[in-house]
């Protein structure tokens, strides 16, 4: 057996970059120096191109609306409850309450809800029927915000009409489709943090003599605390900008409801209702609300991210 | 002692009793439309043109539009998703500022309202680039929203390709690309894909970024620079201006099925992820 | 009779505050077995990975002193480790194959350094299997996964894609630590074979080892390399108390 003589590699010695600029060829070229850096050049640009886009974004919905809040003073944009483009009043007083509204009622249900299935599928569930229903949360995950405005429409809303009265569009409506879409988001992080909490919590707790329940509620909860409110701020987020849905089964009125079936309309039913057809200062207006959205959205990401910076301190 | 084994019960059977009520929820939503919808399902409704506004005909040119959108989007996101991701994982210091700043962006965009996403598409790609409401405006516009799921996916997956094969590669006389193209990419591959299925369902789902950059027009698309209406698009205008509830039970079972699908083939793709799976 | 192939001056490794090594002095014959043995943390894997820069991939480290590979500097800022790499193979603790199939793994190496004739890959493949002993077993499932192997499969595996690169030296860190006993002796045994070739530096916890398969062996201490001897010399007469104390299993 020879040292493999025939298909020799190498020439046998060390070479060095000064004598041998480029390698023999190889695949892409055998990476030389030169393409290994242009590689990685594009690398980095392309992980670039995620910080570009949000400073895209900020800039161009800021630049769009912020000079009419100027304009018509931020107090009056965001207070007035008048919101009457023919008249030029835009005020988005009311769709801001109308969001806020919104997002209350559907938290109101979805939260102990989706807690509780959460702990159910952590906790209590068979592992199989555990697993079974985290699939089927990710399904419902999956589902498009139009087939929930859909599913409300044609459901939900006459079923108000009939038994509750009103035409049906209402606060109610909304909450209840709303819930339904931001379960997947509370139960699935819900029950991760659940599950991160080490067993030895759990196992400390029973053999105190608590009982199963007892645990969970005075070691599991409390431990999984800071993952479950960033569930619940995420589900917070996802209802505040969800828009499909909401324009289908609220109603749109551009009045405060008085009551769980009066009508309703958010900021983000607001601008795709009349981007189609707004111009100058309507359009704006509407980029305005949008960039309040945004400024709503990112300071809730904020503090998720800080929550969780905690929590990860904490856990250290 | 009995008091709280009574209560123990109590709450344990209201716990099963929400699980239900979860599984009950999807089952009726999934169950009813289909049912309405499945009778609408022929091959003239798939693979005919709509006529009079989408009150006769099919739904056809809002398959291809969702098509057209989606793979578009898919072209545009995937490689810098999938480049961002091996940036993050293989090249930068994780404590670095750049590093951090793309984490930050990655997230920030995950949190945006699509219909946030809309505007900007809006105005940028269909006002300041003057694409006009077209495929390749929708697309961009998409493509944004998908790269932090494409990004974080192929994160996750590329760490969990085992630190031994980059050495053993590496102490093969591998240059980093080299060990990165040919080893490190195809062993994370299943999850990569994994996350540019769930891109695919969230792009057939999305409607309200896609209204205001697509265009909402029925025609069938011949070039990217055409305006197009998916088939999301399509059920919102069906159901909401009341042109034919037939057609948007048919095109809400449509979407459906694909998700479950796209569902079905995510699960099986983050299956094949685990060590065990692989190569079987 | 011997003759000199990699020769260490003064290496010394640091991990970030933590010095690794201080200063390590060593001969390392070409065609011989050379073993490095001493406890848990000593600086043997550390030095081994000096010999092929793969320390370099842990941030935070520093390297000085020099290492000559052939009369060449290999802490050179003018060398491409590429290059480096190509020449010195390295056999882990673990066996680790790609996930790809028996065949490919081999290949690997030839084809990132620019073999891409499909008749000469496959004579490098099989003379490779071949030359690891492990031919006879796979050459009827060449494209079958790798990962189907059994674990000492795999370890010859690893063998037969280091030596289809054809480096001049062989690095191997605890290569039968995750062995049974009968793999173990069959790779003792191409370990002898390859040392014809090859040269072979060898980290082992295994005394009875280290004393079975080398020709050299150098005992690590608290990153000192305490004592350098043959191997003979070094179990029969060890010179320093503290070799003596290790080698009679009197601590470690």
């Amino acid at each position: 057996m020879d040292k493999y003589a025939g298909n020799s590699l190498t020439a046998g010695a060390l070479r060095y970059r000064s004598e041998s600029p480029k390698k023999a060829g190889g695949w892409l070229g055998s990476g030389s120096r030169q393409m290994e850096t242009g590689i990685e050049f594009l690398l980095k640009l392309s992980a670039f191109i995620g910080i570009l886009a949000i400073i895209l974004i900020s800039l161009f919905i800021f630049a769009q609306g912020v000079p009419l809040i100027f304009k018509i003073g931020w107090l009056d944009f965001i207070f007035s409850l008048k919101w009457s483009p023919s008249q030029g009043s835009y005020g988005i007083g009311a769709m801001l309450v109308g969001t806020l509204v919104l997002t209350i009622s559907s938290l109101a249900w979805a939260v102990p809800l989706g807690i509780s299935t959460a702990v159910f599928m952590a906790e209590i569930a068979p592992a199989r029927i555990g697993s079974i229903l985290g699939r089927m949360i990710e399904l419902l995950a999956g589902i498009p915000s139009v087939v929930f405005g859909f599913f409300g429409l044609i459901i939900v809303v006459p079923f108000i009409r009939n038994y509750l009265g009103g035409n049906g569009m209402s606060v109610l409506a909304g909450a209840i489709i709303l819930g339904i879409m931001i379960l997947p988001t509370i139960i699935s992080i819900s029950r991760d943090s659940i599950l991160a909490v080490p067993k030895e919590y759990k196992e400390g707790s029973l053999a105190l003599g608590a009982t199963h329940m007892q645990s969970i509620k005075g070691v599991i909860l409390p431990a999984a605390k800071s993952g479950i409110i960033t569930a619940v701020i995420l589900g917070m987020g996802r209802a505040i900008g969800e828009t499909m849905a909401v324009v289908m089964v609220t109603g749109n009125s551009t009045m405060i409801p008085g009551s769980m079936l009066d009508p309703l309309r958010t900021m983000t039913s607001n601008i795709v209702l009349e981007m189609g057809y707004a111009a100058g200062d309507h359009q704006a207006a509407l980029f305005a609300t949008g960039a309040v959205l945004f400024v709503f959205i990112v300071i809730l990401n904020l503090v998720v991210s800080l929550s969780i910076k905690e929590g990860k301190n904490y856990a250290e | 002692m009995l008091n709280s084994n009574i209560q123990d019960r109590v709450i344990r059977g209201l716990m099963w009793l929400s699980g239900l009520l979860v599984v009950a929820i999807l089952f009726i939503i999934i169950a009813y439309i289909s049912l309405k919808g499945i009778s609408a399902i022929n091959l003239d409704f798939i693979f005919d043109l709509p006529h009079r506004a989408g009150k006769e005909g099919g739904i056809f040119s809002t398959i291809i539009s969702t098509i057209y959108l989606t793979l578009a989007s898919l072209i545009i996101a995937v490689p810098l998703g999938v480049g961002s991701a091996i940036h993050l994982e293989e090249y930068a210091r994780r404590d670095s500022f750049f590093a951090r700043l793309v984490n930050l962006a990655a997230e920030t965009l995950a949190g945006i309202p699509s219909i946030v996403f809309g505007l900007f598409g809006f105005v940028f790609f269909v006002i300041y680039l003057n694409l006009g409401w077209s495929v390749l405006s929708g697309s961009l516009t998409m493509a944004i929203m998908i790269l932090p799921t494409i990004t974080r996916t192929s994160q996750e997956a590329i760490l969990s390709v085992p630190a031994e094969y980059r050495e053993n590669s590496l102490a093969l006389g591998a240059s980093k690309w080299q060990t990165i193209s040919k080893v490190v990419l195809p062993s994370a591959l299943p999850g990569i894909i994994t996350g540019v299925i769930l891109s695919i369902g969230r792009a057939i789902g999305e409607t309200a970024a896609l209204i205001l950059t697509a265009g909402s027009s029925l025609g069938m698309p011949a070039g990217l620079l055409d305006p197009a209406r998916t088939m999301s698009v399509h059920l919102y205008i069906l159901a909401m201006e009341g042109i034919s509830m037939e057609r948007a039970f048919g095109t809400a079972f449509l979407i459906i099925v694909l998700i479950v699908i796209i569902n079905y083939l995510a699960n099986l793709s983050l299956r094949r992820m685990s060590p065990a799976g692989r190569l079987q | 009779m011997d003759n000199l192939k990699l020769k260490s001056e003064s290496i010394k490794v640091y991990y970030k505050d933590f010095q690794a090594l201080h200063g390590v002095y060593m001969n390392i014959q070409a065609n011989r077995v050379t073993a490095l043995i001493g406890p848990s943390g000593c600086g043997k894997s550390t030095f081994l990975r000096t010999i092929n820069r793969l320390n370099e991939l842990i941030a935070g480290t520093r390297t000085e002193g020099q290492i000559y590979l052939d009369d060449k500097p290999i802490y050179d800022k003018d060398l491409d480790v590429v290059e480096l790499r190509k020449e010195i193979g390295m056999v882990f603790q673990k066996p680790s194959v790609f996930p790809m199939s028996i065949y490919e793994n081999v290949a690997y190496g030839p084809r990132i350094h620019g073999i891409k004739k499909r008749s000469q890959l496959s004579e490098i493949v099989e003379k490779s299997l071949k030359a690891a002993n492990l031919w006879n077993e796979v050459n009827d499932r060449l494209n079958s996964p790798a990962a189907r192997l059994s674990g000492g499969q795999q370890q010859r595996l690893v063998i037969a894609r280091v030596l289809a690169v054809e480096p001049q030296v062989i690095l191997m860190d605890e290569p039968a630590s995750a062995l049974d006993p009968i793999s173990t002796s069959r790779l003792e045994e191409l370990i002898s074979e390859l040392k014809k070739h090859y040269t072979i530096v060898i980290v082992t916890h295994n005394m009875q080892q280290a004393a079975r398969i080398s020709d050299y062996t150098g005992f690590f201490l608290n990153g000192d390399l305490v004592e350098f001897n043959r191997t003979d010399e070094l179990f029969v007469n060890p010179r320093d108390k503290r070799t003596e104390d290790y080698i009679t299993g009197r601590f470690g």
